[in-house]
């Protein structure tokens, strides 16, 4: 797709984030739609797509009133609304639909009619994976870190930095969950979960949901907002399991991810103003600076140490405090989204100035999924 | 050393030879006639080539430590101590998620690439599961 051919004209969350326990997973979902929708200056009837994980697509549309003529239930992990995007704005190029509604809504903590994912004791997972006690992500998506510790001479200390720094981030966020600073010291003496990651390198638990609205560029300037143009994206999958990651160091999901969204853009890594990278645990962002390119492997725990991601550096890293500090409601990747747009709107609480472009990252299943765009707020 | 699981695995077509291969003790894998390549989990089509001309055969049950992390809050069927959830690199290439077991569950104890190796354990009738100790010969 040519870049800059589709705007996001619509952004918005939950009204409330953390604890809710009055609203559903449909509820979070319809919530964040009628910002969205507010946000943009529309009724429900000027919408003709929709997309959604972890709520069904036709759930959220009868919700609405809405009977769309597109519809992407893709639901692979916490980059679905990722992917999403990016099909929505393949479909409005080719003529399918005009303007689409991505929701995400998820009652993380309060657990409030979520969606329910049986095991399946016969696929790879089952059968080859659960038997020897896997459970939550922390038990999945942390296997490979030692490998990448030692080969990497990253230090556990490294991983305890990337939730230091992001906490320094959410501190000037007034909706992050925690905002209080905090050293390695602090994170290091959290409570262990599941050696070597600490509580603190862990993300939270919380219910929210977003929503975004896009369109074709050409009418960015009939909405009330400033318009953030797509300018490249990519998506990948690579294991459906854990241990069937290639490489323990390096996602090969990221690096395809990665790759078609510098190339449809047109890009260097230079050019990037802001970065998210989906921390679901600390050590995700490490991997994604390199698998991204914007750091040699290996190099990524000096880019931490450096503080060249920190407030003040000169690549602002997961600027809204990240799933580790501003919110983790399970599918942490509308969040991840939502700040880019904030940022290229200039609307985030802690503002890049004169950020231009925007690259964002997300991470689906263990590092089975990944979703990437290079946003930006200038044609 | 008796290690009883109640959430186990379902065979399928593609799968059964490994698990029959589990209940005589022999740790089966797939190697592809085509270009070499050996690989797990079983897939019926070559994941390096995609020929179709598959053989099995018996690893050897060697391997060492590739990774792993030590779950301190386990699933509630397995038991009340930390545990570790280990990813072993076969000598015969392929990576396997299992337990290391007959050993401590602590970092002391679980070295990166030290060596272990592959014991079979009887679940019920159906299904023996591999797990891996450190290499003792
Ligand atoms: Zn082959």
């Amino acid at each position: 797709m040519k870049p800059n051919t589709i705007a996001i004209v619509g952004a918005a969350e939950t009204t409330r984030l953390g604890v809710i326990p009055e609203l559903s997973t449909l509820g979070l979902n319809v919530d964040c739609a009628m910002n969205a929708l507010e946000d943009a200056g529309l009724k429900p009837k000027d919408i003709d797509g929709i997309a959604t994980a972890g709520e069904h697509p036709w759930n959220v549309a009868a919700s609405l009133g809405i009977t769309p003529k597109w519809v992407d239930g893709t639901s692979v992990g916490g980059c679905s609304y990722f992917l999403h995007v990016r099909h929505a704005a393949a479909a409005i190029a080719a003529g399918y639909c005009d303007t689409v509604l991505v929701t995400h809504g998820e009652s993380g903590r309060s657990q409030v009619a979520p969606p329910r994912y049986g095991a399946n004791p016969a696929n790879f997972l089952g059968q080859f994976e659960m038997p020897y006690g896997i459970a939550a992500p922390v038990t999945q998506f942390t296997v490979p870190v030692l490998r990448f510790l030692k080969d990497t001479g990253t230090t556990q200390e490294d991983l305890a930095r990337v939730a230091v720094v992001q906490r320094e981030w959410a501190a000037m966020n007034p909706r992050a969950t925690l905002k209080a600073p905090i050293t390695i010291d602090d994170v290091m003496n959290s409570p262990m979960i599941a050696y070597p990651f600490r509580k603190l390198m862990c993300c939270l638990v919380t219910d929210g949901g977003g929503a975004l609205i896009l369109t074709r560029a050409d009418r960015g300037k009939d909405f009330p907002t400033k318009p953030v143009y797509i300018m490249g994206s990519g998506e990948a999958v690579e294991n459906p399991t854990i241990s069937m990651m290639a490489d323990f160091t390096s996602s090969a999901s990221f690096r395809v991810s990665g790759k078609a969204a510098f190339e449809s853009a047109g890009i260097r890594h230079a050019d990037v103003d802001h970065l998210m990278i989906y921390d679901a645990f600390a050590h995700v962002p490490l991997y994604g600076l390199e698998d991204l390119g914007f750091c040699k492997r290996g190099e990524a725990k000096d880019f931490l140490r450096e503080r060249r991601s920190a407030p003040g550096g000169e690549l602002p890293m997961n600027t809204n405090g990240g799933g580790l500090s501003y919110m983790h409601s399970g599918m942490y990747g509308m969040y991840a989204l939502q700040e880019s747009v904030r940022q290229m709107r200039g609307t985030a609480a802690a503002q890049v100035a004169d950020a231009k472009i925007s690259v964002c990252h997300g991470v689906g299943n263990m590092f089975s999924a990944a979703g990437t765009f290079v946003f930006t707020n200038e044609l | 050393m008796t290690i009883l699981r109640t959430v186990l695995p379902q065979p399928t077509p593609e799968t059964q030879h490994y698990w029959d291969g589990c209940a005589q003790s022999e740790l089966r894998l797939q190697r592809c006639r085509a270009c070499a390549q050996a690989y797990f989990p079983p897939r019926p089509v070559c994941p390096s080539c995609a020929a179709r001309d598959i053989e099995i055969f018996a690893a050897s049950g060697r391997a060492t430590l590739h990774s792993y992390i030590i779950n301190q809050r386990p699933r509630p069927d397995m038991g009340k101590d930390p545990h570790s959830i280990a990813v072993v690199l076969l000598e015969e290439g392929p990576k396997m998620m299992t337990n290391i077991i007959d050993c401590p569950q602590t970092p002391e104890a679980l070295i990166l690439d030290m060596p272990v190796e592959v014991v079979f354990i009887r679940q019920n009738d159906a299904i023996t599961l591999p797990f891996f100790r450190p290499a003792q010969g």
